[in-house]
């Protein structure tokens, strides 16, 4: 096992360093000057040539580099231009709210798949199927920046039963992870069903049955205990989906996290920012799908890396 | 061979959307920027049956026109990421060794930003606009062509019919071309099918969240973004262009499901 995960984090480390250099060429080298989009074209040259002085864009890009790649070993991603803070520690206070409504999105995803793939797959073709059917096409159809003004209609102003928006309580959290996470319920539903109908065909069930166990144990005991590995593999990457999906939700619930922002960084032209929140996501998505690997195999022990 | 259901409903759903995107003047009855001030945030009525927005402008005419934007979008971006996947994939999966690793770690380093997240600092950098938007997700959605090309080329490059094709003299480009895109092609139009559906969600976003198409363009995730201050006094401004979006993702969807299930029964 460790000579496992010290292999996995030694192949993450290129990504690492990849994904690094691939935001800051983004940043730095697409055409168009930081300084003039944060100052406006109106600024006075003096004024340009002290800002891009304190932001060190006068050095040479390649000493950029450098003083970037030093920068982020010691886990310094610079200063906000406009918070007036570290780019990490802004970061770092964002990072709770984020983790709540993705977390919250997964569950209320699991929550909807799990009862509704199990009751369409042992009841293929009656109601419940045809109802995870169209649900599944839907859930995947809808985009979630119309899901979360809908649900906001419905439930916060028309029948007023939750907070249009913001951070509080569980009814704050209801919505946004609703809207985050009814895209990954579709995908599960469609996998926990298919996954059942096919083990249920396999010869270990047959055996499970004739020893003449009842067919409740035989579906929750058995069948969807072995469809669970691919469910985690599909958590797993779909976090990503979350991630991602979470600047849009927390755009419509005014959720103050990493999302929000991410816009905020981009809105107020704040580079720094931009590029420490493009790379906390994306490292914590890396994460996840580090930790996706390791339970994959914790809980299926056919599974080896050792080849 | 029968048309599945899916396959079906999603063809009439999709052939219906061209239509309307490509008569989109003589349907909507009005333009999509023709603005009448004192008709504002208007609900349904004769002369507007889904309303209007906050410059009076026809809801429906707008929503009709936006399908316009996204099938153009979805389809060019799509255009754009399957040559670029295309060549990527070929020529890791023909060449092998180090052209092989070093395209393929660049694709690892591309998958490693989850969804749209790199489309959005893209945006950001480059300024809004639809142009923007369609380079964007262009040059970051190729790496799942790449990889599903690149996969089908490898246990393709030991087939009989590769190695004497390039026997009989066959350069590498022809063989690519004339004997392994044929066979690629079917797998790619799935996925591109899929793919269409995700950048029309993602330019919808990138609109949605005021990097996408500027105003008075009328993209279906602009119009949301619109409607988002007026959700309080006026929801129909929510309502017609989100169920645009969802029907034109469903009928894509609904067309990659039944072009998949065809595909993999034919391989049977």
């Amino acid at each position: 096992m460790r000579r496992f995960l010290l292999h996995r984090v030694l192949l993450l480390l290129p990504t690492l360093f990849g994904a690094v250099t691939l935001v800051f060429i983004l940043i730095h080298v697409v055409p168009g000057d930081p300084v003039e989009a944060m100052l406006g074209e109106t600024a006075s040259s003096a004024d340009k040539a002290a800002l891009a002085r304190e932001l060190g864009l006068d050095q040479p890009l390649l000493t950029q580099y450098v003083q970037f790649l030093a920068g982020m070993a010691k886990g310094d991603l610079g200063r906000s231009l406009y918070n007036q803070g570290s780019v990490s520690g802004l970061i770092a206070a964002r990072i709770p709210a984020t983790l709540e409504l993705t977390l919250a999105a997964m569950a209320v995803a699991l929550l909807i798949a799990f009862p509704l793939g199990v009751l369409a797959a042992t009841q293929r073709g009656a109601a419940a199927d045809r109802f995870a059917l169209v649900f599944s096409l839907f859930g995947l159809a809808i985009p979630n920046f119309w899901l979360g003004p809908l649900l906001m209609i419905v439930f916060s102003i028309q029948l007023g039963w939750l907070p249009v928006s913001g951070r509080g309580g569980p009814a704050h959290l209801l919505l946004p992870a609703l809207t985050l996470g009814t895209a990954m319920a579709a995908i599960l539903t469609r996998m926990i069903r298919s996954g059942l109908i096919e083990t249920i065909h396999e010869d270990y069930i047959r055996t499970a049955r004739a020893k003449g166990l009842d067919e409740r144990r035989v579906w929750l005991k058995h069948a969807l205990r072995n469809s669970l590995i691919s469910v985690v593999t599909i958590v797993g990457l779909q976090f990503g989906a979350l991630l991602a999906g979470s600047i849009v939700t927390e755009s419509i619930f005014s959720w103050p996290g990493l999302g929000r922002l991410t816009l905020q960084a981009i809105q107020t032209r704040d580079y720094p920012l931009v590029q420490g929140c493009v790379l906390a996501i994306a490292f914590s998505y890396l994460a996840v799908n580090l930790a996706t690997d390791i339970v994959y195999r914790l809980i299926d022990p056919r599974i080896s890396y050792e080849d | 061979m029968k048309t599945s259901p899916a396959l079906a409903l999603g063809a009439i759903l999709l052939t219906a959307l061209i239509f309307a995107a490509a008569l989109a003047p003589a349907i909507a009855p009005y333009t999509p920027t023709e603005q009448s001030l004192d008709n504002d945030l208007a609900g349904s009525s004769r002369a507007h049956l889904l309303g209007t927005d906050k410059l009076g402008r026809d809801v429906l005419s707008r929503t009709v026109y936006g399908a316009r934007i996204s099938l153009a979008v979805g389809f060019t971006t799509v255009a754009l990421s399957l040559v670029i996947g295309f060549w990527v994939g070929a020529l890791a999966g023909y060449f092998g060794g180090g052209v092989d690793q070093t395209l393929m770690r660049l694709v690892d380093i591309l998958m490693a930003f989850p969804g749209i997240l790199l489309a959005i600092a893209f945006t950001a950098v480059l300024g809004p606009g639809l142009d923007h938007v369609v380079l964007a997700l262009g040059l970051i959605g190729w790496t799942g062509y790449a990889r599903l090309v690149r996969g089908e080329i490898l246990s393709l490059r030991e087939k009989e019919f590769v190695h004497a094709a390039a026997a009989l003299g066959g350069s590498p480009l022809r063989v690519v071309l004339r004997h392994l895109l044929p066979n690629v092609l079917p797998a790619l139009l799935v996925q591109a099918t899929f793919g269409v559906a995700a950048a029309i969600i993602a330019e919808g976003s990138l609109s949605f969240l005021g990097l996408g198409a500027e105003p008075p363009t009328p993209s279906w995730g602009a119009m949301l973004n619109e409607g988002r201050q007026f959700i309080l006094v006026a929801p129909h401004l929510t309502a017609y262009p989100g169920l645009a979006i969802t029907l034109t993702v469903l009928a894509l969807n609904l067309a990659g499901d039944g072009l998949r299930d065809r595909l993999e029964k034919r391989g049977k």
